[in-house]
Parts: structure tokens; sequence; C-alpha cells
């Protein structure tokens, strides 16, 4: 794997991490964090869609005219979106009933729009599917950190093991109801924020 | 780059073409297992709603054989409240309620219920072993919350009139928000509550705010917070399926014969 591959594959992680540093895709990140199980079923849904719609993308790159890149891209990402919603559907679907709508929103969400057009345009399929895999994964630590922390402290569960016995239950956790709602889930993504540029102060934009 | 308007419309055309034959494709190929899912969820549902799954998970397998075994499906003519002659299994109340010669146009009612079906298809939790003696009735409800229509179950003991559960079972409510009344926490607050007043008229109603024990305040429950609409359409729906333009018919009928089938 020579820099270029390790670069699109490795940056979005944390250097370049879609919600943390480009802020992109905070609406499903609030929406389907109350629990991990939807959490990574999410995950793994945005990383296949990243994934083929980066290497769909690439692949037509040079024939793509122009005038209408824009409508190519919405057209395939939206196909792709409609197929992996069938396929959850079709095999777990206890879990497409709890991310309903977020699935199919998986078409506005900028990190798939955002990479096809600015990744998928100018570079190769391989370097593309890198770029998508790493991109999905970036998204997906945020999620899964989000997702952990709210489903551990709103509700005291880890993928629906309980781990904190709740006071409703005859134990002692009293359960934080405000993160089960969506601003806890604002509070954990700036608290994500904030760690990686601790950790890397270069992401520190300059005033 | 020069690209001729005939090249943009034929590529934009065979873009089209890929797509719709992968989405048409995927949506062919997979329809049947989510059709068993639905069927299954349904299933599930009802067993849920009859306090038969508490705390277990079951495979699909042992879901089927306690829904054969334990829940018979009837349908009830609800002019008369009696039941009627067909067939359960293939009754489908949903294409019932649609078409003009099996159903009619609802009074006007506050739940946003246009059509009311001719028959409907209820489920009754039996006794092991003895089909006769019915525990607990399942009544299908639906109607407007906010943004979608409800679909759901509502069970009563069989004085009528004790609520014995609730569930939605399909709904497209704001997740969080309408899409609470999903979660068991809430549906739990229904159980014990009586659905009627003395003289057999719909009160059960959901408030605004914490409602108390079912002792206390025996015909409200608590509202949901940032769901006031679609409390307040699920007490419109509830109410007019309770009543007469619904299965109240049924449920006079049941009444007058005592809790037997």
């Amino acid at each position: 794997m020579n820099t270029k591959q390790r670069q699109a594959l490795l940056d979005p992680l944390f250097n370049d991490n879609p919600i943390g540093v480009q802020v992109l895709g905070i609406c499903s990140a609030l929406a389907v964090t109350t629990k991990l199980e939807t959490a990574v079923v999410m995950s793994l849904a945005v990383i296949a869609v990243t994934t083929l719609s980066n290497v769909a993308i690439s692949v037509i790159r040079d024939y793509i005219p122009p005038s209408i890149r824009i409508i190519v891209q919405l057209t395939i990402i939206a196909s792709l979106v409609i197929v992996t919603d069938q396929i959850l559907k079709a095999f777990v679907f206890e879990i497409s009933k709890q991310l309903s709508v977020f699935v199919g929103l998986i078409i506005t969400n900028c990190i798939v729009m955002g990479r096809a057009e600015g990744y998928a345009m100018q570079n190769p399929p391989g370097l593309s599917a890198l770029d998508g895999l790493g991109n999905g994964f970036g998204y997906s630590i945020v999620l899964l950190f989000v997702g952990f922390f709210r489903e551990l402290f709103g509700s005291g569960k880890l993928f629906g093991v309980e781990i904190l016995k709740l006071t409703t239950e005859g134990g002692w956790y009293q359960a934080n109801g405000l993160l089960v709602l969506a601003p806890g889930a604002f509070f954990l993504i700036a608290i994500f924020i904030w760690l990686l540029k601790v950790w890397r102060p270069q992401l520190v934009t300059a005033e | 780059m020069g690209y001729s308007t005939k090249y943009i419309i034929g590529f934009a055309g065979a873009v089209c073409l890929v797509c719709s034959v992968l989405v048409s494709g995927a949506a062919v190929a997979l329809k049947d297992r989510q059709e068993a899912n639905k069927v299954l969820d349904r299933q599930q549902k009802v067993l849920s709603v009859a306090g038969l799954l508490e705390g277990k998970s079951l495979s699909p397998e042992e879901i089927q054989g306690l829904f054969s075994k334990r829940i018979q499906a009837r349908v009830v003519d609800l002019k008369t409240g009696e039941y009627a002659d067909m067939d359960a299994a293939s009754f489908d109340q949903r294409k019932a309620t649609k078409e003009p010669s099996t159903s009619q146009a609802a009074p006007a009612n506050l739940g946003g219920i246009a059509r009311v079906p001719k028959h409907a298809l209820i489920y009754q939790l039996v006794a092991e072993g003895d089909p006769k003696q019915v525990e607990l009735l399942i009544l299908p409800i639906t109607g407007k919350g906010l943004w979608s229509t409800l679909y759901g179950f509502l069970a009563l003991a069989p004085d009528t009139n004790t609520i014995k559960g609730i569930t939605f079972y399909e709904h497209g409510e704001t997740p969080g928000l309408g899409g609470e009344i999903e979660n068991k926490q809430w549906t739990d607050k229904w159980v014990g509550r009586k659905a009627f007043t003395a003289d057999w008229a719909p009160a059960i109603e959901v408030i605004k705010g914490a409602a108390g024990t079912p002792e206390a305040t025996p015909h409200k429950i608590d509202g949901l917070s940032g769901a006031t609409l679609t409390g307040r359409g699920v007490t419109y729906l509830v109410q007019f399926w309770l009543g007469e333009h619904g299965f109240g018919a049924y449920l006079t009928q049941l009444r007058a014969k005592g809790s037997k089938s």
C-alpha cells in the first residue's frame, strides 16, 4: 500500500474525519445513536453506500458530462440507498423499522455526495473505494462513540444488554434523560471534536 | 470540454436505465422476504399485545407456533356485531377498507378515519387447549396521528372494559417524538385502565402531562412530551373504534352474552 492509498483510507478516520473535522452528516448522527445496535447498522449502510457510490462514480468519471454531473451522482447514490434499504427490510426488519426514514436520508447525507464530487470525480476507482471506506469508517467511529455513551448513560444498556441497573427497574442508576434526546448527541459530538482537536492541534482552525 | 446535447441526453438515459434496473431488481427479488417479515412482525405484535412475549425473544418458528396455538382470528360484522362466516386467514382488512363494496364512508370524526370496512378482523387469545375460553380480545385500530396513519392493536379483557395493552406496528410519526407511541414504557401505562365510563361511552384519553395511577385516573393516559398532536390522534382513533361506528355493536353483543364466545 503506497502513501496515497494509505492517506485515502486512514486520513478520514481522524485527521479529516467527516463529522469531527468537516462537520458533515450531523443529522443522522443525532437520530440513530440512541442505541448502539441502530448505530452499527446505520454505520454499515453508510460504509456500503459511500464505497459503492465512490467506485461507481469513479468508473464513469471521464464520461460524465460536467453540466449534469451532480444529477448523475445523485441518481447513483439514490439507487444505492434504495437497494440498501430494501436489503435491510428483507434481512433485519426490526432494526430497519427503528432506522425508519434515516436509511432513506443517507441520500442527503453530505458525506456521500461530498466524497463523490470531491474525490471520486478526480481519482481512479481503487483509490476512490479506499476513500469511501475510510470516510464510512470515520463516520462510524463518531456514531459508535456517541451511541456508546448515549445507550450506556441514557438507558443503562449496551447492545440492549443491561449494564447499569435503572432505578425504574429497582436498581441504583438514574438514567440521564438528556442523552436520549437529540441535544445529548450534540454535546457528545462537541466533546468528540474537542478531544480530537486537543489530540491533533494542527486541526484547530487558525483565527 | 464540449459534450453534445445528444450525448448528454443519451448519457442521462443510460444512467437512469441502469439504476432503475438495479432498484427494481432488488425490489422484486426481496419482496417475498419482506412480505414474510411483515406477516411475522404482525403476529409478533399480536402476541406481544396479548402479553405472551414478556421479556422473551422467540425464533420466527416459535412465534408462528405460539400464534397458531393461542390466537384465534375471527371476522366480525361491525354493524350487527356478530361473527361473520368468512375466512379469517384470507381476509384483508386494509383492502376491504378501500373497496367501495365492502366498506362505507365514515361519519364525521376527529380521528381522520375516512372509510370504515363492513367487516373487521379481530384476534382472540384463547386458553391453552380450550379454544372456547377467550382470555383477551385484540382489536385492530387505525387512524391519523400527526403525519401518518397509525396501525395498531388494542387488547381488552373479556369484560370489554379493562385495557390489557396497546401497540402500534406501523406508523410514520417523528422518531423520538410521536414515534414514542411504540415505546413499551408508554404503552405499559395503558394496562389496567378502563376504556369506557359506567354507561359504556368511550372515555379513555391521552392527556397533556402526567396522569395518576390506573385506580385514581382510570380514563387518562400520560401525554408524550413533544407529541401532543400524535397523542390527540391516538385518543380520537381509540375512541372511534370503541364507539358505535367501530366495535361498539360487537362489544355490546359480547357484554350481553357474557364473556363466552
